[in-house]
């Protein structure tokens, strides 16, 4: 026990050292978080594809603006992170989760939002086949029902937000849920299908008519992606 | 008898009267579709309110609780708003037009230019919609803080004076700055009020909400 101790905390030191004193050793670690860094993922359509619910102007800044800083900021606060951890640094490793939660659930949900788009014509709009649809059925009567629900959620958020489709992994059930934010859809419940309702996803096309924008995603909303996620 | 009804106060400046800091089309529809918005809500929840209490039912005014605090302070916040803002090139967007405060700001900040820094950075660590205040803490000696709070939840904490603020939602900017709002916080001091927020620096907690009785 107490050699174990000791040798983890000679190991500890050694490490400590090469770090101040060896620049070299930092750029290598450097590279080796590289490795490990998030990306902003290709949309698998072009801007323009979802026009005209959603305008190939809003489509560019939201994936390559708005995503790619959730992305390079995520990666940031997570290198800062790593340090804190290789620090024993608690209070630092605290003060930044709510960057990484922040951050790291907008990348997470910008990307799985991407997926569950598509133009029309390649599946965009189309309603959902198998096992989900008859989850929707059971749930909430109809898929017109279904989405009249979800606008609903959608509107009434207050402030920055998504509302997502979701499965409870402990039933298999499903529901609509409301996150504030970025926070990302983790734990009990399992991401479906998301729409996101901050202004920066509508405002340029729908200004303050954001019902509107909440009736047109639906048009290019792909229920295949959301099926695959559907167990 | 029924409940007050609030209205939209008039803006005291045109709607282009903050350009270039603040694009015309934004204020336009801040102005009449949004802060409407709210009042609107505000108003349609307030009589549910009413009628709730008459008839002594508990679980409805809870209910209500939120769309009261969301559009209540949203209707709180955009008034405060636009009296805090000025014409761009006024003399009210002095910093010498709020001399009391400005001497009270360099005393807690150093000076000025560290004092919008700070405030900057706030406004920008906002994760999601919100606002910032600059805050006077009348029970603590009427020192001064830099608040930020979100969605619409508004700064009426007993002691609490709103001295000046900024709307970061993505409405107050986006159709002009896009995803720039670095750019949008930087501009904003082009335009803020001085003057008001002096006023309400020195006045009473009461004074800084009298824009809100006047729009009932
Ligand atoms: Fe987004
Ligand atoms: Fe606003």
């Amino acid at each position: 026990m107490s050699t174990t101790l000791l040798r983890t905390s000679t190991a500890r030191s050694a490490l400590r050292a090469a770090s101040s004193q060896n620049s070299k050793r930092v750029g290598l670690a450097g590279v080796a978080f590289a490795r490990g860094k998030a990306t902003l993922p290709d949309l698998p359509y072009d801007y323009g594809a979802l026009e005209p619910a959603i305008s190939g102007k809003i489509m560019e800044l939201h994936h390559d603006k708005h995503h790619r800083t959730y992305v390079n900021s995520y990666n940031q606060a997570e290198e800062k992170l790593a340090e804190a951890e290789q620090k024993e640094d608690i209070p630092s490793k605290i003060a930044l989760l709510p960057l990484i939660n922040f951050h790291g659930g907008g990348h997470t949900n910008h990307t799985l939002f991407w997926e569950n788009l598509a133009p029309k014509g390649s599946g965009g709009g189309e309603p959902p086949t198998g096992g989900l649809s008859k989850a929707i059925d059971t749930s909430y009567g109809s898929l017109d029902a279904f989405k009249e629900k979800f606008n609903t959620a959608l509107a009434g958020i207050q402030g920055s937000g998504w509302a997502w489709l979701v499965q409870d992994t402990q039933t298999g059930s499903i529901s609509i849920k409301t996150y504030a934010n970025q926070d990302a859809v983790v734990g009990q419940f399992r991401p479906i299908l998301g729409i996101d309702a901050w202004e920066h996803a509508y405002y340029l096309q729908y200004q303050n008519r954001k019902a509107e924008y909440f009736k047109a995603v639906w048009d290019v909303v792909n229920w295949k992606a959301a099926e695959k996620r559907f167990k | 008898m029924e409940p007050a009804t609030y209205s939209l106060p008039k803006l005291p400046y045109a709607y282009n009267a903050l350009e270039p800091a603040i694009s015309a089309q934004i204020m336009e529809l801040h102005h009449s579709k949004h802060h409407q918005t709210y009042i609107t809500n505000l108003n349609n929840a307030l009589k549910t309110l009413f009628t709730a209490a008459k008839d002594n039912d508990v679980p409805t005014q809870i209910q209500l609780q939120p769309a009261i605090r969301f559009n209540g302070g949203g209707h709180i916040n955009h008034s405060l708003f636009w009296l805090n803002l000025a014409p761009h090139g006024s003399p009210e967007t002095s910093f010498s037009a709020a001399p009391k405060l400005g001497e009270a700001i360099k005393k807690t900040y150093g000076d000025e230019e560290s004092f919008k820094k700070k405030f900057n950075a706030a406004l920008l660590g906002i994760q999601g919609s919100g606002w910032g205040w600059l805050v006077k803490f009348e029970n603590e000696g009427g020192r001064l803080g830099i608040v930020t709070t979100k969605d619409q939840d508004p700064v009426v904490g007993a002691g609490e004076v709103p001295v000046f603020g900024v709307d970061m939602w993505e409405h107050a900017y986006y159709l002009q700055y896009l995803n720039g709002k670095a750019a949008y916080v930087e501009n904003i001091w082009q335009v803020i009020n001085w003057a008001t927020a002096e006023q309400r620096f020195n006045g009473p907690r009461e004074d800084a909400f009298s824009a809100l009785k006047a729009s009932m």
